[in-house]
């Protein structure tokens, strides 16, 4: 490229400038980017959700129970091929801060429903024989540590506060790119037999798996209506519209991130609009000689935005650089309250497209000014 | 011959007819450049002269297609560039004109042989073409030795010399200066005066200068003086004769 001298040479003209305005992006980008794995994380459950998944809450809230004979009821139901059902423990590991899901599982028909996790068949036996057995997610053996065989002790924050111990039996992998490996199984019989009376024979929600996605709309009606006037009224609906509302007891995060974001849009746009349009304002006579000795319009345009581009392209560069290191360590310090952040390429693929589109546009009118200035008047400026 | 009678062949290089340029100011219409002739013929070296306002620059501005009559013609080596659009108007520029200013316009950080390689990269050369170009026009101008000096760490004189050789770097029809010894002490100024004279005798070129200073008017093959808008004989040196106001 013939003007890339001349556009690294402008760049540099003000290396304080060129510094605080490089910086500026990757701060921006740092923020952008962690928006968007914090939103990612929140959409993640709605993301991997399976289409031929439904789930039976009771109609006046996830924390009211539902009798453990709706099993063999909802399964009766045509276009159901599986049913299963979970509890939300609720327990913390060794501290309040080690907090992860942990759920209650019905180990005869979980993996019909949940096949996308897999469990080596040794390793899912022993669990099902294991009374107090555990399967932990791969993410979540790799934090603490844990191997097959390990005594693992939680404290319930639900069930009068004991300590129940686990022995982990097997560790669960997923083959979804973003799957969720930060669980902890426990069997719903041992969990049942120890519970106070009030809690047993019950489950938190059912999960069934449909024949065919197109049943989803006439099962969720059959299951509703069927259990209907009764002591426990049913809300079913599809998986991702449960993930969504799950997350949105969390608040309007979409809503949040996109204002800061707009922010972090908006801000930056104008810093490096004012820079550029300094710079172009700088050397109106310079880029008047351009002009004279041959240089198009097109060609000042493409100059300016280049240096903008070429701003853009190494802040952002940066600011993912920066972010890639730094959302392990957030991620880590935010455990329990936040689901695991994830910095994905097509993320950073995105923060970069953010970058440049920033750039483009924040040296578009500058550019413009300095394509449509007359030879003479900039020459005059000297 | 330099004529400005608008009797001047076609076969001038440079063919200025009915020339005008009018500004508005303050809703008031000014008149720099009333019905202007001129005829230039290849390596012909032409000074103008007049006072502040008199339209030397306008005049200069006009034939180097920078800026656009009110009305008249300027027709370069064939060319007419009265008519022409913006962007052929930049390309025409670019192949025929090289422009020496009083404040040289070096940009700043760029090395001498950087600026001298701007012109080069609108054009078709490679990286080593053009090179050798470069260090060719360097080498006209005496300054072969400091290429890779910086505009700040060279003297004015030799900060014009640069500007020369950006000028020549792309051989154009002919060179426009303006004020090129404005700025200078006397010595660079005759040093810089040496070299245009060279650049014309020595390689042809058609030089076209606005100056101040009837010493450095002095060494050019003709003087003109702009007055009232109008070009008027001034000075012809034993090589040229000045044909004006129909005295052909």
């Amino acid at each position: 490229m013939k003007f890339r001298r001349l556009i690294f040479a402008n760049l540099f003209r003000k290396k304080i400038r060129l510094i605080l305005t490089v910086g500026s992006f990757a701060i921006a980008l740092v923020l952008f980017t962690f928006l968007a794995v914090v939103k990612s994380a929140f959409n993640r459950g709605i993301d991997i959700a399976g289409a031929d998944r439904l789930i039976v809450i009771d109609r006046v809230g996830l924390m009211n129970l539902m009798p453990i004979s709706y099993a063999d009821k909802i399964a009766a139901i045509p276009g159901v091929k599986a049913v299963t059902h979970d509890h939300w423990f609720g327990g913390v590991y060794q501290d309040e801060k080690n907090f992860f899901p942990q759920f209650v599982i019905d180990v005869e028909n979980h993996r019909k429903v949940y096949p996308e996790f897999k469990v080596p068949d040794d390793q899912w036996n022993n669990f099902v024989k294991d009374r107090q057995g555990a399967i932990a997610g791969a993410r979540l053996a790799e934090r603490f540590h844990w191997k097959v065989g390990d005594r693992i002790p939680i404290k319930t924050t639900l069930y009068g506060g004991a300590v129940w111990e686990f022995n982990l039996d097997g560790i669960y992998h997923t083959d979804k790119p973003d799957g969720d490996m930060g669980q902890f199984w426990l069997q719903w019989k041992y969990f049942d037999e120890n519970v106070p009376s009030v809690i047993k024979s019950t489950a938190g929600w059912y999960i069934l798996k449909l024949d065919s996605p197109d049943d989803a709309v006439r099962v969720a009606k059959a299951i509703d209506e069927k259990f209907a006037n009764s002591s426990h009224e049913t809300k079913t609906e599809t998986e991702s519209a449960f993930a969504a509302s799950f997350a949105k007891q969390f608040g309007n995060i979409e809503f949040l991130i996109l204002t800061i974001g707009s922010v972090v849009f908006f801000t930056l746009l104008l810093v490096t609009g004012n820079t550029m349009a300094i710079s172009v304002r700088e050397r109106i006579s310079e880029l008047g000689v351009l002009k004279a000795i041959g240089f198009t319009d097109r060609s000042v345009l493409f100059l300016v935005l280049s240096e903008s581009l070429v701003i853009a392209f190494f802040g952002g560069v940066l600011g993912l650089l920066l972010a890639w290191a730094a959302i392990p360590g957030i991620s880590a310090a935010l455990t329990g309250l936040l689901p695991p952040l994830l910095l994905s390429k097509p993320m950073l693929l995105l923060g970069l497209v953010f970058a440049l589109f920033v750039g483009g546009a924040s040296g578009l009118l500058p550019g413009i000014g300095a394509m449509r200035m007359r030879v003479v008047s900039a020459l005059r400026r000297v | 011959m330099v004529r400005v009678d608008g009797n001047g062949g076609s076969q001038s290089l440079i063919r200025v007819r009915g020339l005008n340029k009018t500004y508005s100011r303050g809703g008031e219409k000014i008149q720099v450049l009333q019905g202007l002739n001129l005829d230039v013929d290849k390596g012909d070296f032409v000074a103008f002269m007049g006072p502040s306002g008199s339209g030397k620059t306008t005049l200069l501005n006009l034939l180097g297609g920078l800026d656009v009559p009110s009305a008249g013609s300027i027709t370069v080596a064939g060319d007419e560039i009265t008519h022409m659009s913006g962007s052929k108007l930049t390309q025409w520029r670019a192949r025929h004109v090289g422009f020496i200013f009083q404040m040289y316009n070096l940009i700043p950080v760029l090395t001498a042989y950087q600026n001298v390689e701007l012109p080069l990269l609108l054009t078709k050369l490679s990286g080593s073409e053009r090179r050798k170009h470069v260090e060719t026009a360097l080498a006209v101008v005496g300054l072969a030795d400091r290429m890779h000096h910086y505009p700040r760490q060279l003297s004015g004189g030799q900060e014009q010399r640069v500007t020369i050789a950006r000028a020549i770097v792309s051989d154009p029809t002919f060179l426009l200066c303006d004020e090129p010894t404005g700025d200078l002490d006397r010595k660079s100024a005759d040093e810089i005066m040496a070299l245009i004279e060279e650049l014309v005798a020595k390689y042809g070129k058609t030089v076209l200068m606005v100056t101040h200073d009837p010493v450095v008017a002095a060494r050019a093959h003709t003087t003109l003086h702009l007055e009232k808008g109008v070009l008027v004989e001034g000075k012809a040196s034993s090589r040229q004769s000045v044909l004006a106001g129909g005295a052909a």
